[in-house]
């Protein structure tokens, strides 16, 4: 193949899955932007921004990828039953590490900033948030990327190909969407005391 | 054989390379909030930064997936007049010059139709988008390209190291690079 062969081919294959994570992207961007009272009242979130949404897409990502994995492999049926195994063991660890992950990252992202003697707000305020964000979230896209991974393997659909695009999209939308939800409730019983 | 599927087996796996990345990701976090205030004052620069962010990780994870299965089915050679390797950074770059001005676009109206906020201009958000999107294209191919040659040397399997690796390093570059632009052109 030429250079411009490969460059074409390239091209028509990785536009799709882009042009679908950059309407997320952009959702999530809105969300991000009408936080910025959030971000104002909580010095030290936006630092944690990236942390979060990586985490959501690395975990949630290697969660789809193993299950398209093992459907190839027959390991396990496209079926929800809530019996299998298998299928509980590998949700609740992607649960389990995405919770611990944010949480690690919200402890360092407090002692970093303190020691460059940055404003950061009080380490209950941004752990709290990191785990009520990382428990929602992780909820949500266990489910998205489960029934969306089985439903298209069940439509003859190779499921490798969906869960990029399906994580990226929805790791970002609603990993923003649940860390405003979760400041909102911490500031709320925050408030409180 | 894969991991097994218990949630500890799959726990040692993930959890070390987790807490690698998190520290990546937080270096980028420090670079975000160093800009913090011009963030806060214009919202089209925040509403710019996931899909930047999102869309340079993609830009080279696809790359990389592409790599990756060309060095498995040995059709690619690391020589600089390698057909495989300037097509695919060809392509990474126009999708790039495709991608970031609607990115841009998209980001200034969603700012507009939100908040009435027009701090910046249409054409300044998008000037901010396109030259963001082609510094970090030739960034993602850079990236990508060193990364499978190093697995390539040490004999390791780029599925395993190259994507993760470069997916995550593109976020950060795609926030430094928003930073560096926004210093020139805010």
């Amino acid at each position: 193949m030429t250079v411009r062969d490969v460059a074409v081919e390239a091209y028509k294959e990785a536009l799709p899955a882009l042009a679908a994570s950059l309407v997320g992207g952009l959702i999530a961007g809105v969300v991000l932007g009408g936080m910025r009272a959030e971000l104002r009242a909580v010095p030290g979130l936006l630092v944690l921004v990236p942390a979060l949404l990586a985490t959501r897409g690395n975990v949630y990502g290697s969660l789809g990828a193993r299950i398209a994995t093992a459907l190839h492999q027959g390991l396990i049926e496209p079926r929800v039953t809530g019996g299998d195994e298998r299928l509980r063991a590998a949700a609740t660890a992607a649960l389990a590490n995405g919770v611990l992950t944010s949480t690690f990252a919200a402890v360092v992202a407090y002692f970093l900033l303190t020691f460059l003697g940055s404003r950061v707000a009080p380490l209950p305020i941004l752990v709290g948030v990191a785990i009520i964000a990382g428990l929602l979230s992780g909820i949500v896209l266990t489910v998205v990327v489960v029934s969306v991974v089985f439903a298209g393997y069940r439509r003859g659909r190779n499921p490798d190909t969906i869960v990029g695009p399906v994580v990226t999209t929805t790791g970002d939308v609603f990993g923003i969407l649940f860390l405003l939800i979760a400041v909102r409730t911490v500031l709320a019983v925050a408030g409180v005391f | 054989m894969p991991t097994e599927w218990t949630v500890r087996a799959i726990t040692r796996a993930m959890l070390p390379v987790l807490l690698v990345l998190t520290l990546v990701e937080l270096g980028s976090g420090l670079v975000l909030g160093s800009f913090e205030a011009q963030l806060l004052r214009y919202p089209s620069m925040l509403v710019l930064v996931p899909v930047t962010i999102g869309t340079a990780g993609n830009l080279g994870s696809v790359l990389a997936a592409r790599l990756s299965t060309s060095f498995h089915l040995g059709t690619l050679s690391f020589s600089p007049r390698d057909d495989e390797l300037a097509g695919n950074a060809v392509a990474t770059v126009a999708l790039a010059v495709t991608v970031f001005p609607v990115i841009g676009a998209g980001a200034w109206v969603a700012t507009l139709l939100v908040s009435g906020d027009t701090s910046l201009g249409l054409q300044k958000v998008v000037l901010i988008a396109l030259s963001s999107g082609i510094s970090l294209a030739v960034l993602a191919v850079a990236v990508t390209f060193s990364a499978t040659y190093v697995a390539y040397r040490f004999g390791l399997d780029p599925d395993d190291v190259v994507i993760p690796v470069v997916t995550n390093v593109c976020d950060v570059l795609g926030v430094v690079v928003l930073f560096g632009v926004a210093q020139v052109l805010v």
